[in-house]
């Protein structure tokens, strides 16, 4: 089928969605393991980092095709919601919302809150035009370690990263479950456990997450 | 005048198939310059509709509803007959056919049912092929049942819902052809009236129900499939809209109507609760399986039924009738039904009930077999009586389900007028004075798919196309009587709303011309239905206006149309001095009260001509012939 | 009992509408709650108001046509209900009843609580049929169909496309709808000739009328009448991503 078929059709834009959910999801699982190692002390982390950089033109596949699938995910995104909004120019009077979550109905806030906060997080920790003064470790690398736990020990950040993360909670907690609607993997025997497992998923993802910047500031397990 | 049917001669077995190398055909280039009206989306209406278009005729199909998918066809549930013969269990072309006959209790032509009967083997084909969701074994092998007190198996089922599938089906087929441009649909349209020129059917004025505009269209030919009348009684298992109107209407143009008195009434629906009471809903007849239907032997009794010990009931059917029991034929059950209620046995609101009890077979069975048989059922009645039907005793009533009369109809399916042709429910042609259950769908479809087809390109090939444009004359004309119509009722203004009319119309009907009728109460009928519509066009109250949607006047020109017809259907059952299958005569019964024949008398067909307002309608007659066939008593003891 | 109705009233479609209130006294809890409003128009009527225009027909919750949100909710408070079968035993004396029409941009009003969705009418015409025609078929034994796929295809065919899906959905969207038909086709041999081409024309069309996207909500599932599973949905997905290597045929 033409790809432009493909674009035009909800159907079709839903499976983009989920394609790059998936990259996005993905990203974000391998992002949190990666960041846990900062519980393995400023060795652990940095050793992380710099293996990175190591993979060089590898990492900047990774890297295009992240920010490609995000650029897709963020278009369809709201066009989609767009189209969905004008469906009903009407408003009830009374609704009742018989199933659907507020995690569900409000993917595009969190969505684009999640944008918003993608792009902070870039200036913060990848191009460092924000945040606390850096400190430089032998071979030119970033002490990546001393960088995060200056930030996280300002309030402002990692409230920031805080409020991001429970963001990322909602946006999973639909968004993981919907997944697999959308790729039609779904059939009665998934769909009554999909949400809870859903929830589940986005609440240990979040939680991994928000545990650095927790502990980081009120200065627990991580001096 | 004498009516001739026009079966073909010859023998049974072969009269369709030779009839049908004597019809003339459409070449398939002219076939698109004729312009053919389809009335009604029902199984008759839509099935007709989408193979008409798919033959290349131009095609309009109207309904009342806002969409074609939601004619009452939707909601018949037990299923469809076909003489397939799969179980093997003895059914044959012929043993429906005889069936069939029988079941109408000898009111219908020979050829007609035997058609019927060879043709509904391909119904089953061509729904399948459709995609309709037949209920199948393990094997992958389409299951029966048997329905209606039949001795074979011979009933094809989707669920309960076997009248939704086979719509849908059809309903699809439209679809394809509206998509393909064949056929134009036009809902939320109301036919208001038959349009002739030169005696011939040419058209019809509609009002658009959204708009109100009254509007003509014309075509080479008409199709009426607009389903039964027996909203006359008010309450009945039909859909609100359901209405004579558009067979009335062409029956005032000349369209002769047949047999009107025969009305079946179903045992086993809920009965009433109170004058709120808007339609009565049919519960399915298989649950006469296992449920055992009595009153209280003493009359007026007030206790709860759990606490009515075994010797203080009476289980008048297998009393009655001890070889058939709870499973005598529909008229019985429901005539039974009414005279222990009558003498004052009824249980429930207004002593209008008869328990059907599944105690028995609960305890012989368990619960869970019940449920699985009947749950959704069960689940049913608790909705409409928040009664647990487990617990204690159904409570059922019968209430007007179907019409067998209809519309006069050769057998190639038109009218008596030209161009005019009847399908469906609407017509009178298959089912003699009662209908076997599983059958309507049956004839819907076959009158649809299988013999409108043939039969209207014979006639079409005799006429020249489009010769007639909607601005003729007597398109004007009819556009004018129908707009009169309409400002008149809306101009009464009066104290009383059309839903009175009709309560007080179905309260006569029912008591007076119902189940057990007499000359007596048919004279009495005959007095106050023309004295109710009298007071109809002095009192009726319609608010709103002629160009917007105003339900309350298309209810009000429906039950119009219902105070005329009734007269008719009063007086044909006066006129028929018999009792049979769905028509009950007092005067006319055994000493042990069965219904009793008058064959030497009454073996035809009775179509009447309208004559003008308040005129006496003059009878035609049709004599049945029964040549492959011979009358025979029918006896459910 | 005795209720407060607030109803939508709209004269026309290029009308504004707003609620209206009205009393309803005396009523009984066997009523159903199109008879209640029977009884509440018939007093209208009386009182030379025009009464409450509302879709219905069969009353038995088979046709599809009645169409009404009572308090939020699309068919009201009891599952698996109409409007129709529903009963005023749900409710309670006193209770306020909120009454609005289904809101979709693909619906539009015509009067008071009766909406236009032919729409639906179109989307089934953009390919919810099977493409034969009459006569000329098999045997209907011919094609075996094993019987767990007749019981699924009949529980997609269950709906009665009443559109309060639509009504439901955050989105308007008909996805439900649109799933059931492709579903019960695409389950049925007699159906999987057409099933990609049927995926692809239904979806488009639903976006065409106006329709919105499946967002994977599930209050359409909720509010079906019929409990219509949003499974049939997933099995939609799966139906357009096996069509993506087939050709999609431009619709004319
Ligand atoms: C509850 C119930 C259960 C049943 N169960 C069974 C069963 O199990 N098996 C069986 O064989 N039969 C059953 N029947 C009978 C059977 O359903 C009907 O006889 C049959 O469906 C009639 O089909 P039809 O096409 O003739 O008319 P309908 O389906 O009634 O269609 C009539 C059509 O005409 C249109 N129409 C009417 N008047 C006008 C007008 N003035 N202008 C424009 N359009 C108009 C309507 O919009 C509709 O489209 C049942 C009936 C009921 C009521
Ligand atoms: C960490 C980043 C993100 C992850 C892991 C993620 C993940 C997902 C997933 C898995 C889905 C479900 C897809 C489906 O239903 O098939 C989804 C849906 C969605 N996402 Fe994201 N997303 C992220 C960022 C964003 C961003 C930046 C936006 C900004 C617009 C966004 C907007 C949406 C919207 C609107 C939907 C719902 C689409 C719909 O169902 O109509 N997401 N996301
Ligand atoms: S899926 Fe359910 S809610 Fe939607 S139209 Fe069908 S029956 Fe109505
Ligand atoms: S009126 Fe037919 S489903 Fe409610």
């Amino acid at each position: 089928m033409p790809l432009k078929h493909v674009i035009r059709s909800a159907v079709g834009r839903k499976l983009f969605m989920a394609a790059t959910g998936i990259i996005l999801f993905g990203f974000v699982v391998a992002h949190l393991l990666g960041n846990l190692s900062i519980y393995l002390g400023p060795e652990g982390i940095n050793a992380y980092a710099r293996q990175l950089h190591q993979l060089g033109p590898i990492l900047w596949i990774f890297r295009l095709g992240l920010i490609g699938a995000a650029a897709l995910h963020v278009l369809f995104g709201i066009t989609l919601t767009l189209e969905s909004r004008r469906a009903r120019p009407v408003a009830y009077i009374r609704k009742k919302h018989l199933r659907s979550t507020l995690a569900g109905r409000t993917m595009i806030y969190s969505g684009l809150i999640l944008a918003t906060f993608i792009v902070f997080h870039l200036l913060h920790f990848t191009f460092r035009a924000i945040g606390p003064q850096i400190e430089m470790l032998d071979g030119g690398v970033v002490n990546v370690y001393r960088m995060i736990v200056d930030s996280f020990r300002q309030v402002g950040y990692a409230l920031a990263y805080v409020v991001a993360m429970v963001v990322l909670f909602f946006h999973i907690s639909h968004g993981f479950a919907s997944l697999f609607q959308t790729m039609g993997m779904n059939n009665e025997v998934t769909l009554p456990w999909m949400g809870r497992m859903s929830r589940i998923i986005a609440v240990i993802l979040a939680a991994g997450y928000v545990s650095i910047p927790a502990l980081i500031f009120l200065g627990l397990v991580i001096k | 005048m004498i009516l001739d049917g026009k079966c073909p001669s010859g023998p049974l077995a072969n009269k369709w198939d030779t009839h049908r190398q004597t019809l003339k055909l459409v070449t398939p280039a002219n076939k698109r310059k004729f312009k053919i009206i389809v009335v009604g989306t029902g199984l008759a209406g839509a099935s007709a509709a989408a193979t008409l278009g798919e033959l290349g005729y131009r095609v309009e199909a109207f309904c009342y509803q806002d969409s074609p998918r939601r004619a009452h066809s939707i909601a018949a549930q037990g299923g469809i007959n076909a003489a397939k013969n799969y179980p093997n269990d003895g059914d044959s072309i012929y043993r429906l056919f005889y069936d069939t006959i029988k079941g109408g209790d000898f009111r219908a032509r020979e050829a007609n049912v035997y058609r019927l009967a060879q043709i509904s083997n391909a119904i089953i084909d061509q729904c399948v092929a459709q995609g309709v969701p037949f209920a199948r074994d393990y094997a992958g092998y389409l299951e029966n049942r048997s329905f209606g007190g039949a001795q074979v198996s011979r009933t094809f089922f989707a669920r309960g819902q076997t009248g939704q599938q086979l719509l849908l089906g059809a309903y699809q087929a439209l679809s394809c052809q509206i998509a393909a441009g064949s056929v134009k649909a036009f809902p939320r349209t109301e036919m208001l009236d038959l349009v002739l020129v030169d005696g011939q059917a040419r058209g019809i004025t509609v009002r658009d129900l959204t708009t109100g505009e009254i509007r003509c269209h014309a075509a080479d030919a008409v199709i009426l499939a607009t389903g039964g009348y027996v909203n006359v009684f008010n309450l009945s298992t039909n859909a609100m809209g359901c209405s004579v109107t558009a067979a009335w209407r062409a029956h005032k143009k000349g369209a002769l109507f047949a047999n009107p008195c025969y009305t079946q009434i179903h045992p086993t629906c809920i009965p009433v609760s109170g004058d709120h009471q808007s339609k009565l809903t049919l519960m399915s007849e298989s649950l006469r399986n296992d449920g055992r239907i009595w009153v209280p032997k003493k009359s007026g009794d007030t206790r709860l039924p759990q606490d009515i010990p075994e010797t203080e009931r009476d289980y008048y059917l297998e009393r009655k009738y001890p070889s058939f029991g709870n499973l005598a034929p529909r008229d019985i059950a429901s005539r039974a039904a009414k005279e222990v209620c009558d003498a004052g046995y009824g249980v429930g609101p207004g002593g209008r009930g008869v328990y059907l009890d599944f105690g028995d077979s609960i305890e012989r069975l368990g619960e869970d077999a019940i449920r699985a048989r009947y749950g959704n059922l069960f689940e049913m009645y608790e909705r409409i009586t928040d009664e647990n039907a487990y617990r204690q005793p159904m409570r059922i009533y019968p209430a007007p389900h179907y019409s067998m009369g209809g519309l006069w109809v050769d057998y190639n399916l038109q009218s008596n007028v030209d161009g005019l042709f009847v399908l469906g429910e609407a017509n009178f042609s298959d089912h003699g004075a009662n209908r076997l259950g599983a059958s309507a769908l049956m004839q819907g479809l076959a009158d649809g798919y299988f013999v409108i087809p043939y039969t209207i390109a014979d006639y079409l090939a005799r006429t020249t196309p489009g010769t007639i444009e909607d601005t003729h004359e007597a398109f004007r004309q009819s556009r004018q009587q129908v707009a009169q119509q309409t400002d008149r009722l809306l101009s009464i203004n009066g104290r009383k709303t059309a839903s009175e009319f009709h309560r007080e119309l179905g309260d006569i009907m029912w008591e007076q011309v119902g189940m057990a009728r007499s000359a007596t109460r048919l004279t009495e009928a005959l007095k106050r239905i023309p004295e109710l519509r009298d007071e109809f066009w002095q009192n009726v109250r319609i608010p709103g206006s002629a160009q917007q949607l105003n339900q309350e006047l298309e209810k009000a020109g429906r039950i119009a149309d219902f105070l005329e017809f009734g007269e008719l259907l009063a007086r044909d059952a006066l006129n028929r001095e018999e009792s049979c299958g769905g028509h009950f005569r007092v005067e006319h019964q055994t000493p042990d009260g069965e219904a009793l024949r008058n064959d030497a008398d009454f073996a035809y067909v009775a179509a009447w001509q309208y004559k003008g307002a308040d005129q006496t309608p003059v009878l035609h007659k049709e004599p049945l012939t029964f040549e492959n066939i011979e009358l025979a008593v029918r006896s459910y003891k | 009992m005795d209720l407060t109705l607030h109803v939508w009233r709209q004269k026309g479609p290029k009308d504004k509408g707003r609620l209206t209130t009205y009393k309803a006294t005396d009523i009984s809890s066997d009523m159903s709650f199109l008879e209640m409003l029977d009884v509440v128009n018939e007093g209208l009527i009386k009182q030379g108001i025009e009464p409450i225009a509302f879709d219905h027909d069969c009353r038995e919750g088979i046709c599809g046509t009645c169409s009404q949100v009572i308090n939020g909710d699309p068919h009201g408070p009891q599952a698996r209900t109409t409007v129709c079968q529903l009963h005023m035993r749900q409710f309670k004396d006193g209770d306020e009843i909120y009454i609005e029409p289904w809101r979709s941009r693909a619906f539009p009003v015509i009067r008071d609580l009766v909406v236009d969705r032919s729409a639906m009418d179109r989307l089934m015409q953009a390919g919810g049929f099977v493409s034969v025609k009459t006569g000329g078929v098999p045997d209907a034994n011919t094609i075996l169909i094993p019987k767990d796929d007749a019981e699924t295809a009949m529980d997609a065919a269950e709906c009665i496309g009443c559109g309060a899906c639509v009504a439901a959905c955050p989105n308007g969207s008909a996805m439900l709808f649109v799933a059931s038909k492709v579903g019960q086709l695409a389950k049925l041999p007699q159906g999987r000739a057409e099933a990609a081409r049927r995926v692809c024309t239904m979806t488009d069309a639903m976006l065409e009328e106006g329709f919105g996207n499946c967002s994977n909500h599930y209050d359409c599932e909720a509010a079906c009448p019929k409990g219509i599973s949003v499974k049939f949905i997933a099995q939609l997905n799966r139906e357009y991503f096996m069509a993506l290597p087939k050709g999609h045929k431009e619709k004319n």
